[in-house]
């Protein structure tokens, strides 16, 4: 097992009170594997995965409990300089938008070639040369008079390949990607999705998509978590998710997209809105949008049933939801 | 087709480039819409898609006047506003409204609700007399589904599905004709982006509204619209009723859009065609000649970069009935089919 996450816990303090962002979370992936994160804002979903980074603004964070085995090693007990050799050159992280995660004074060149003058103690001479390979790999145009050139320079598909490039310079076993393509437009996002699952099936790393979009997941994802109010509500392999859900949120998450025979007539849409982190609703934290809520729902949490050997949900009625 | 309520006719804006400070001198132009044409008919829903840069927000803004165009028409029930003003601008206004993308910055937060929605009575009181605001505005809480009693409440206090809400109720509150909503649910939670689709749909048709939706996501421009407009680089390539457009799609890049959005469906993964396009959306500020999508496009040959192709039907489908029928504007226009058929 490349990755495990085991039971994580992580909260932030704030001025109101703490905020429970992630309650227990744990999933796994393997060398060459893509687990799809699923979730909306506030799910929990990205800081896991700040979390696993070790890029966590602690304070106001602060990891509660549990583990994060990477290579069978526990991050969590690591030392921050024994992390950070290993951030970077072990896994890296894409971000949502390029723009704001380059260096705008530095050339792409210079950030690029960072990565191994740094890590990997080259020349700056050396540094460079790798740096035009990279984005020729990446396949940005005339790679070699573009090295010199500034991030605003570049459009925001290219960018998004720059920071590609960036995490991919070290050839890690990991790749965490946040929304890699949300703010790109579709065609584009078609080019640099493509492009990612290229590079992972080269360099066989385990990818982690934290994504709210569906239809992506559904394009490139190997399995599945769902995850609401800061914990898993269920995981499976994607081909048994979109075929039949098993808890009543990413049921309706599925449902609720416009479908040809439906056009016409209302959508189905989850009624309500997320729970605040501050005051998640006592039991299922679902429970006051799910049409399927029962007494229990509202005062037991649900643990993860085993629907299947691969395949876990959190909700009492798995089952009623599974054949209804 | 019913009585068109907006025609809009070879609307061009062009943002001048100018070069000096004292002494500004034009160099050159953003051709953020180039020539753009389409009806709208009564209580007909108008998807119009594209990708960022193309030019479909810029058309928003000037169907409900925000943007003067640089030339063109835009027709409503027959009278030209683009050269209204005083009180005539006025009035049409009061029947062109907008619904804004971002809810988080389309409203004051220093005003109250009860005040951001009853706002347009201020520019129109005749809609409203002053007593009467209050109620009226409670009345337009309770229609988007929202409680009456919030109407002193601040902006902050509601999330993002509730704001989209009082920025529609703000738009309604003159009772328009015409709604524009400029991606409306693209900055909402995926659980609650139907909800206010729904919503839309829902007072479309207890006001008779129609409306001009503007979106990148293709799966609901398809569930709200009744014609789909597709746009590229300031222009309209290709228009038709939905299934025209995504079922029988002609124009190039209208098919590389369609291929290249995700399923949400993993068994289409294996069997589907996608057409990837290489590169990036030119500039407007420099838009190539002849056709402005031949850059990127696999069938370009010498024609493209001369010759502009216009918005007609083409005339391989010109005499054929049938759903390809509808106007592209490609030289080489080709049917292909590129979503696979839904099953089940």
């Amino acid at each position: 097992m490349l990755l495990e996450v085991r039971d994580l816990q992580v909260e932030f303090k704030t001025r109101d009170g703490v905020a429970k962002a992630v309650n227990g979370v744990n999933y796994s992936v393997e060398a060459g594997e893509t687990l799809a994160v699923l979730g909306e804002s506030g799910s929990g979903k990205s800081v896991t995965a700040q979390a696993v980074m070790g890029i966590l603004d602690m304070p106001p964070g602060r990891i509660a409990g549990g583990e994060i085995l990477f290579q069978g090693r526990d991050l969590l007990k690591l030392k921050e300089d024994e992390r950070r050799k290993i951030r970077g050159s072990e896994m890296a992280m894409i971000f949502q938008d390029a723009l704001s995660s380059l260096n705008p004074v530095l050339s792409v060149g210079e950030q690029l070639s960072e990565m191994f003058t740094v890590h990997r103690g080259m020349s700056r001479k050396d540094g460079k040369a790798k740096a035009v390979e990279l984005m020729d790999r990446v396949r940005i145009p005339a790679a070699k008079e573009r090295v010199g050139q500034y991030p605003h320079q570049f459009s925001g598909g290219m960018r998004q390949r720059i920071m590609i490039a960036m995490a991919m310079a070290l050839e890690p076993s990991l790749i965490i990607a946040d929304e890699p393509t949300t703010a790109l437009d579709v065609t584009v996002q078609a080019q640099v999705m493509d492009l990612l699952a290229e590079l992972q099936r080269e360099l066989n790393m385990g990818l982690i998509l934290i994504t709210h979009d569906l239809g992506v997941v559904a394009d490139v994802a190997d399995k599945i978590a769902a995850m609401y109010a800061g914990r898993i509500v269920e995981q499976a392999p994607v081909h048994e998710i979109y075929k039949a859900p098993a808890h009543p949120y990413t049921k309706g998450l599925l449902e609720s997209i416009p479908r040809l025979d439906q056009k016409g007539q209302e959508l189905y849409a989850i009624k309500g809105l997320p729970p605040n982190l501050m005051h998640i609703p006592p039991g299922c934290a679902f429970n006051p949008r799910c049409p399927m809520a029962q007494d229990i729902c509202r005062s037991e949490v649900p643990p993860l049933f085993d629907v299947a050997p691969d395949r876990q949900s959190a909700c009492f009625f798995w089952k009623e939801t599974l054949d209804g | 087709m019913a009585e068109a309520i907006l025609e809009v006719r070879d609307l061009v804006k062009h943002y001048p480039l100018t070069q000096g400070i004292l002494f500004k001198k034009q160099v050159g132009a953003v051709k953020a819409v180039d020539g753009v044409s389409f009806d709208l008919a009564a209580g007909e829903t108008l998807g119009i898609v594209g990708e960022s840069g193309c030019g479909k927000s810029t058309v928003a803004k000037m169907l409900v006047n925000l943007e003067r165009p640089t030339a063109g028409q835009i027709k409503y029930k027959g009278e030209d506003i683009t050269t209204m003003s005083g009180r005539a601008l006025k009035a049409v206004r009061r029947n062109i409204q907008m619904v804004f993308q971002d809810p988080y910055t389309s409203l004051n937060p220093r005003m109250t609700v009860g005040d951001i929605i009853g706002e347009p009575y201020e520019i129109h009181p005749e809609v409203a007399p002053k007593g009467d605001r209050r109620r009226k505005v409670q009345d337009l809480l309770d229609v988007v589904g929202l409680n009456p009693e919030y109407i002193n409440r601040y902006p902050h206090q509601f999330s993002g599905g509730q704001r989209q809400r009082i920025g529609i109720a703000r738009g309604l509150a003159l009772r328009p004709e015409v709604i524009v909503a400029d991606e409306p649910v693209s900055a909402l939670d995926v659980s609650v982006q139907a909800q206010v689709v729904n919503l839309l749909d829902r007072l479309q048709s207890e006001f008779s509204l129609s409306y001009v939706f503007i979106a990148h996501d293709l799966s609901i421009v398809r569930h709200i619209s009744d014609r789909v407009g597709v746009m590229y680089l300031g222009r309209v390539v290709e228009i038709g009723r939905d299934e025209e457009i995504y079922d029988h799609p002609t124009h190039p890049y209208t098919q590389a859009l369609l291929s290249a959005v995700p399923l949400p469906d993993p068994s289409a993964r294996e069997h589907r065609e996608r057409i990837i396009l290489t590169g990036d959306v030119p500039s407007p500020a420099n838009p190539p000649s002849g056709c402005t999508f031949r850059t990127r496009c696999w069938k370009a040959q010498e024609r493209c970069a001369q010759e502009v192709p216009l918005l007609a039907v083409p005339a391989e489908f010109r005499l054929a009935e049938g759903p390809a029928h509808h106007p592209s504007a490609c030289h080489f226009a080709e049917e292909k089919r590129v979503v696979p058929t839904e099953t089940g």
